[in-house]
This record gives C-alpha cells, structure tokens and sequence, in this order.
C-alpha cells in the first residue's frame, strides 16, 4: 500500500515537474537572456546561464525606445480604467441591488446584452468616433471607451447583494439615504470585491492590443504593449536585447500577479468571459 | 455568467414588501420620495449607460449602417450598395479561407488547452508537497500579456537563432521554418497561445475542481475506488459544468484572437494563419474598406452570439450538476 502511493507520488512529481518546465521555459529564457553579455549571446551554440549579473541589456535597451515612457503611459491608462470601471460599477451595481426604479428588469436586461457584444465587432465605427471626435492619439481616446463594464456590475452586484439585508433597513430607519448607505455602508463592506474588480481590470487594461495599436501613433503616446513588439522590427537589435525589453515590461505584471493572484482568481472565476 | 444569475434572484419583492410598510406609514411623502429613488438610481446607472450607448450600442448600429454601404478612405459613407457587401464576403475565397484559418486555429488550440489544464489541475489538486509552489509557476502565464508572449516565441521560433531549432539540432533534427512554412506557421501560433492561455485555463478548472465536495472524494476511495477510474468515472462528470464554460470562453477567445497573429505571421505566409478578426483588421485599417470590415465584424458578431445562444442552452440542459 504505502510502496504503490509512493510510486503515485513520485509519478505526480514526475509529471509536474515536465509540467512546469514546459510552462516556466519561456519565461526562465527571457529573464536569464537580460543578463547575457553580447559575447554570451552571440555564442553558438547558445550559452543558457549568464555568469554575471551584467545589467548593459537594460541600461542599453532604455537608450533605444522610451521604455520608461511607455511604462508611464500604460500605467496611466489602466489606472483611470480601472478607478473609472470601479466607480461606474459600484454605483451601477448598487441601483440595480438596492434602489426601486421602473424597467429594472428591462435595464438589467440592456447591461447583460452588452456582454454579448465583443469589443472587435464594435472597433470600426468607434475608431471612426474618436477619430471626429480629434481623440486619435490621446489619453481620453485610450481610457474614455473602457470606463464602464457590465463585468462590473455583475461582479459587484452579486457582493453587494450577499450583504446583510439588515444592515440596510436599520440604516434606512436610522434615516440614512440612500448616498450615505453607499458610501459609508456598502463601499467599506465592498472592498474585497472592488479589490477583485480593480485587480482584474488593471490586468486587462495593462495588457489591452488591438484599441492602443489602431488609436496610437507617436512615441510619447505609446503604451508598453506597441511599444514592446515594435523593439523586434527595429534593425540590427539583438536578440537578448529585446528580450530584455520584455523582462522590464513583464516585472510590473509579474509583481501584480504575485501580489493579487487571490483577486484574480476570485475574478476569473466569477465569469470573466469577455477581454 | 447566467449560472450566476439563476443563484440571484432579483430583490425587487422583499424591496416592495418593505415599501409596502413605509406607505402605510407615511402616505403623503411615499410618493415624493419614490419619484426622488429613481431619480437617483437613473443618476447611478447613467455612467454605464452613457458608456455603453457611445461605444457599445452606437457602434453596433452604426456597423449595420456602415455595412450597408461603400466609404471613401477617410471612413465617409460614399454610396448605399444594399447587401452586395456581403454578397462578395460570401463569394470571396478571402473570406472563406479566414473562416477556415480560424475554425482551425480553434481545434488546434481549445482540446489541447483544455487537456493541458486539466492535467495541470489535477496533478496540483492533491495534498503533496510543494502545491502550492506547482500552482504558482501554472498560473505564471496569466500576468503575459499577448504581445510579451509574442515577442519572447518570435525568439523561440528564430529559424537561426531560436532555441527550438537550437533542440532540434541537438537531437540530430533538420531546422524547421516554424513561422514561414505554411505547414507549421498555424500550429506555431497555436502552441503558442496554448501556452499563452495555460494560466487561465489552469485557473478556472482548478478552481472547479475545489468546489467539488470532499466527500465524493472519500465515499469514492471508501468504496474502493482508484485515484484513475475516481477521476474518470466522478470527477470528470461532475467537472462538467466548468469544462463546458471553459469550452465556449476559449471558442470565443479563438475567434477573437489577433495579437499574436499580428506580432508573428501577420497572416502569413500565403493566408495560412489569417483568423477572422485580422481579415477585418485588414480590410478595415489596412485597405480601409469599413463597409466590408463592418460586413465582416457583422459576421463575427452571429458567429459569437450563436456560441453564447449555445452556451446558455446547454448549460441549462445537458451538463450535469451536483
């Protein structure tokens, strides 16, 4: 018995270990890739461990494309989409929660078919929108699309009604309004699901392609996503050159996902069907 | 997310009952402060709703309208043609081809995600050692973004100086040319979305696996059952509703799939990997044809809401719930 669940374990192990070889092998290549020295890296066959901590990649890659300005950018963007789906969704998930108004179904309804209709079919017409609009190349033309989410309003939708009901009639009879039960009540209770929400939707924004790429055309307005594929059509760049552009652009998404990947669990498997 | 919905039922009535208490109470003022809580509540949903009006139900229409018709290079309506947009989408090889690409790079990478994940899943799902650090490293590549994971492949598959021809090499293969070669350039992409979605897929059917009741495990190993036929013959079945959800958000992911296909191949070489959502990319933003881009949007839009149509049909009926 226990020999035959040691032989399961090890096979567990075996299998696991081929596993996460296969899965962690690009990244491991790209991080180790930043610290080879051009002399390493033009070695044939390929060196697979750098000896030093050489950090010229970097230094040398930040000289080549305005890396740090593209960082800026991205995080700029994700950050008013991300504060703006959070705000447009706890109060949307509020009314649809706790508020009486004629056509709740029928508006409820509206927010649910717009989870039906993916963003790729919407980019002709709102490309031209923006485009009159003169927001071609700016911030508002990058976040103003995104700032709400029906995502959102479910997601909170579904916390806020788990809260206790009695809270809200002892509030009521306290003569509190329906704005002080929001924000004193309802948001403080909320925050482990705003976190959630935040969490999920900085990762999408951060990572957002096809909108930046159509919308975007100057260096000072690109976000890190262009910015990065753009490092490999550049001419005679090395190879661990862009590698280590990747590295820099990976580590703030890495840091997130060490740092949040309970909320995005929690946000992935609450449905997080569209993105 | 309509699973969601049938465990909330609206809160409308308990609402009414109480509101029913108060207008008995306080009669006169009932009906001014009822006019004031949708006044509000119209206040609270009008973000979302201005939002979604511009850039979600505009567009839509604006699609149907665009699609009706020709347009000059700057996107301006130049002359109403009626259907004959879509009469040359469905006489066009292009388009035919594109749908083919895609229903390809879809079986290419959904059985094969799905499988991974599930492997990944339950190997982690178990009370050795060191899980937690397994599931760490599976979940990785939910922080990659599609460009990042674009880029570091492209360097993986360098016909001179990637790795895998590199290993090829080593064990005595001939190179391949894995983004050149109409052969390989579509599985290319694939294995590499494949890896790109691991993290998610891995996710969600881990977290699956968790909400099955400890007790199936061990009334199953009571009864004698081996960890095998257990997983097979119990936890499959009862795996079904995540699956299928899964099942449909790939789908759905496949065919709106674009960056990588824009960063590696860019539909290359001869078509061979040109999905749908980079034909419209194309023809929208590359030959500025919007009234055939919005024709073909227009196509990609029935395709995925037939998929959703599907998924809550199913859902309700066929997969088994515990």
């Amino acid at each position: 018995m226990t020999a035959s669940r040691a032989f399961h374990a090890a096979i567990a192990y075996a299998l696991l270990a081929v596993l996460a070889a296969l899965i962690a092998y690009p990244l491991l290549y790209t991080l180790l890739s930043v610290f080879l020295t051009p002399a390493e890296a033009s070695k044939f066959p390929p060196q697979l461990f750098p000896t030093s901590l050489y950090l010229g990649n970097v230094t040398a890659v930040l000289k080549l494309i305005p890396i740090e300005r593209f960082i800026a950018n991205s995080f700029l963007i994700a950050v008013i989409i991300t504060a703006g789906q959070v705000l447009t969704g706890a109060m949307g998930s509020y009314a649809f929660a706790y508020m009486r108004f004629p056509f709740k179904p029928f508006w409820f309804a509206l927010f649910l078919s717009t989870m039906m209709i993916p963003w790729e079919v919407t980019i002709i017409p709102n490309y031209l929108t923006v485009k009159q609009w003169g927001w071609l190349d700016s911030y508002q033309g990058l976040t103003v699309p995104f700032l709400a989410s029906a995502f959102g309003v479910f997601l909170l939708r579904q916390f806020f009604l788990q809260l206790p009901r009695e809270l809200f009639e002892a509030a009521r009879i306290d003569g509190c309004g329906h704005i002080r039960h929001f924000l004193n009540i309802v948001v403080p209770l909320s925050r482990p699901a705003l976190a959630t929400l935040a969490v999920y939707v900085f990762l999408q924004s951060w990572n957002m392609y096809l909108w930046p790429l159509l919308i975007t055309s100057s260096d000072t307005m690109r976000t890190v996503q262009i910015g990065i594929s753009m490092l490999q059509f550049q001419e005679n760049t090395d190879w661990n050159l862009v590698l280590s552009g990747v590295a820099v652009v990976l580590l703030p998404s890495l840091l997130l996902l060490v740092l949040g990947l309970k909320q995005l669990v929690r946000g992935i498997t609450a449905g997080a069907v569209k993105g | 997310m309509e699973m969601l919905e049938q465990e909330m039922p609206f809160v409308a009535p308990q609402q009414a009952k109480s509101a029913q208490l108060k207008a008995a109470a306080k009669l006169e003022s009932a009906a001014g402060a009822r006019r004031k809580e949708h006044a509000l509540a119209y206040l609270f949903l009008a973000p979302s709703l201005l939002i979604f009006g511009i850039f979600l139900f505009y567009p839509l229409l604006k699609s149907v309208y665009l699609s009706l018709h020709l347009t000059d290079p700057r996107g301006r309506v130049a002359e109403f043609v009626g259907l004959s947009n879509y009469k040359n989408l469905l006489g066009s090889t292009a388009f035919w081809n594109s749908l083919k690409v895609t229903a390809l790079f879809t079986l290419l990478t959904v059985p094969a995600g799905i499988a991974l994940g599930l492997i990944a899943a339950s190997l982690t799902y178990s009370s050795l050692r060191f899980m937690r650090l397994f599931r760490f490293v599976f979940s990785l590549p939910l922080a990659i973004s599609v460009s990042t994971a674009s880029v570091i492949w492209m360097m993986l598959f360098h016909p001179t100086l990637g790795m895998f021809n590199y290993f090829l090499a080593a064990a005595g293969l001939s190179p391949v040319q894995w983004l050149t070669d109409p052969t390989y350039a579509l599985l290319s992409v694939a294995a590499m979305t494949v890896w790109m979605h691991s993290g998610f897929n891995f996710i969600v059917l881990l977290s699956g696996l968790q909400g099955i009741s400890q007790d199936i495990y061990d009334s199953a190993k009571i009864d004698g059952s081996g960890p095998f036929r257990t997983f097979v013959r119990i936890i499959v079945p009862l795996l079904s509703p995540t699956v299928f959800f899964l099942v449909i958000v790939s789908v759905i992911g496949a065919f709106q799939s674009f960056g990588q296909i824009h960063i590696l191949t860019k539909g290359g070489p001869a078509g061979s990997t040109e999905v749908f959502v980079y034909s419209i990319y194309k023809e929208a933003f590359m030959n500025y044809q919007f009234g055939t881009g919005s024709a073909m949007a227009l196509v990609l839009f029935a395709i995925i809401l037939i998929l959703t149509v599907i998924q809550f049909t199913v859902l309700e009926k066929k997969v088994h719930y515990q």
